[in-house]
């Protein structure tokens, strides 16, 4: 054990621990409105996608007791829409702090499209999820392909849910009603909403597959790169790894 | 034409009595959705101005429309609408044939020309310079468009005349068109369902004589008062369907009981429609009440959303049939079948590079 003194970075460390040490560098990222989204968010999309199956394909019918004293698909319906509610305010309220947060907040909503720099960095990235890359780049905020992925699978992703979701939920609330004045026109675009509803269905996937690529990334991250992710939308800090230059 | 008859006229030489035109109209008000007030303004309007003249023109379709709407529910509706509309052309239901039939048309666009209502049964094939629907030796596309030329609206029938229907079905060979592609320049009302209701014919056109308008449309072009609402919506088995009891096959003991349909494939849910509060046959019953559910005919391309006993849309962009679930969930598997991979050859990858440091250290 070593004994106690000021460049001992804990009063625990070992020798070997010693070997590995760095600066440990952390920036402060994602603001607390931006964790409190994230994580909302999640459990609202986890809400919607599994009642949203069972609205598509309901489960066995049940006999608890009369039509009149049984509720189950209505609340299966409610979990759904009041999730929906949730997850489009929030989502409102995350734009809004896209102005007035710091500029990692931003992030999210746009892609440096004009910019070369940035799909060269895409392309970096690529080749380290191909395994050509030896070492990946450090990143205060997304790393480029990872913001590509955001913009599409969750900018637009969940956007399309949000407009698609209300047409829907428009014809029960029906005309006159609010959200039949601000969504009616999708149905416009599609005439029968049984098309609607299929849409709707496959954006579900489409954020499944998010999900998928989403949560197997970000625990691989924190493991092979050289940065901290998991935690980062825990406690809002980047940590490195490494007092290396990129 | 000297003097066209008021409807009231038509209806007193039929036999039909004062006490009979005054239900009829009160009837039709509620059909309407209007106040008790509109009544008398109904049979004002009926007592006092001329028949609509009414040129009936089928295309591509079955007559399921005509065949429904002489079968308007209320006893009078199929004595009177008949005669209450002047109906100067219709070959389904006119004594006269072939050259005697075309004159009478020609004469009814000439005289009521800018006045009449073109009522559209089918749809005009396009291919071929719709070589597929001849009638009167001419392809019908072209007597529609000339028929469209001097109308003061156009009532298109059914599914087929709004939205295309079974013969628009994919891939279209005779390119079957809804008229609404065909007449751009005429306000066009439509009355989609395979067939309508007949009430909801008799009540469209009765709406427009008192009114002399049409009634308010929703965003497709129906009249909302029948089309404002889901079969779902006004469904007497909707509380099986909160409560989450359905029928599960076809001779359960659910469907004995009368529970809700959506899972037989029951497109009440997306259609709008009048069935489930004006019903058919005088209101005997609608295909729900008969235990099978709604197969959405009166909504655009229900003949081409895969099977009517499945809630989930057959999706065709992917090369074979497959709904959302089936497209979604393979590839969910893709996805998730390269995570797996990929994480296994990160954890090689990684083992090997600490190998490797260890050596070089």
């Amino acid at each position: 054990m070593a004994s106690p003194s000021t460049n001992v970075p804990a009063h625990d460390v070992a020798p070997e621990d010693l070997a590995s040490v760095s600066r440990q560098t952390s920036v402060y990222v994602y603001e607390a409105p931006v964790r409190i989204w994230h994580w909302v968010n999640a459990a609202a999309i986890l809400v919607l996608i599994v009642t949203g199956y069972f609205i598509g394909s309901p489960p066995p019918s049940m006999q608890i007791g009369e039509a009149t004293e049984q509720f189950v698909f209505g609340y299966i319906r409610f979990a759904h829409f009041a999730a929906g509610w949730v997850l489009a305010i929030g989502f409102l309220g995350r734009i809004y702090w896209a102005f007035f947060g710091n500029h990692h907040a931003r992030q999210l909503f746009y892609v440096p499209f004009w910019s070369a720099a940035f799909w060269a960095e895409v392309w970096f990235e690529i080749r380290w999820y191909l395994f050509l890359a030896k070492e990946p780049k450090k990143y205060v905020g997304h790393n480029p392909l990872a913001q590509l992925a955001m913009f599409f699978f969750i900018t637009l992703g969940v956007s399309f849910m949000i407009v698609t979701g209300f047409a829907l939920y428009a014809e029960g609330a029906q005309e006159g009603s609010l959200t039949h004045d601000l969504f009616g026109w999708v149905h416009g675009l599609t005439w029968n909403s049984h098309r609607l509803h299929t849409l709707h269905h496959l954006g579900m996937w489409w954020i499944v597959i998010f999900m998928i690529i989403h949560i197997y990334v970000a625990i691989r991250e924190d493991i092979m790169s050289r940065q901290s992710i998991v935690s980062t939308m825990i406690s809002g800090h980047r940590t490195f790894k490494d007092d290396r230059g990129d | 034409m000297s003097q066209i008859e008021t409807f009231y006229e038509v209806m007193r030489r039929q036999g039909i009595t004062r006490r009979s035109f005054m239900k009829y109209c009160s009837l039709t008000a509620s059909a309407l959705g209007l106040g008790p007030a509109f009544v008398p303004r109904i049979a004002h309007a009926m007592e006092t101005k001329p028949r609509t003249p009414v040129i009936w023109v089928n295309g591509l379709e079955c007559t399921c429309c005509s065949e429904s709407f002489i079968r308007g529910a209320h006893p009078l509706a199929k004595d009177v609408v008949l005669s209450m509309i002047s109906l100067d052309y219709s070959h389904v239901l006119m004594a006269a044939a072939g050259h005697a039939a075309e004159a009478a048309m020609a004469e009814a666009m000439e005289t009521h020309r800018g006045n009449y209502i073109l009522a559209v049964e089918g749809n005009p094939p396009l291919n071929e310079d719709g070589m597929f629907c001849i009638v009167g030796g001419r392809p019908f596309v072209e007597k529609l468009k000339e028929a469209a030329a001097g109308a003061k609206a156009v009532i298109a029938w059914g599914a087929c005349a709004s939205y295309g229907c079974v013969q628009a079905a994919k891939p279209n060979p005779t390119q079957a068109t809804p008229i609404h592609k065909v007449i751009t320049d005429k306000p066009i009302i439509k009355i989609p369902g395979c067939p309508p209701i007949a009430e909801v014919m008799t009540g469209v056109i009765t709406y427009m004589l008192t009114f002399g308008r049409l009634p308010e449309l929703d965003r497709q072009g129906r009249p909302a008062m029948f089309y404002g609402q889901r079969i779902h919506d006004k469904c007497y088995r909707r509380p099986h369907f909160d409560a989450g009891q359905f029928v599960e096959a076809w001779d359960d003991e659910n469907a004995r009981k009368g529970y809700c349909l959506y899972k037989m494939g029951c497109k009440g849910p997306t259609t709008y429609n009048a069935c489930s509060t004006i019903g058919w046959n005088e209101g005997v019953s609608f295909p729900i009440q008969s235990g099978h559910g709604c197969i959405g005919c009166s909504e655009d391309g229900f003949w081409d959303q895969g099977t009517f006993y499945n809630r989930l849309t057959n999706i065709k962009q992917f090369g074979v049939e497959a709904n959302a679930d089936q497209v979604g969930l393979t590839a969910a598997g893709v996805v998730g079948g390269a995570v797996a991979v990929h994480a296994a050859i990160s954890a090689l990858k990684r083992a090997q590079k600490k190998t490797q440091d260890k050596v070089e250290g």
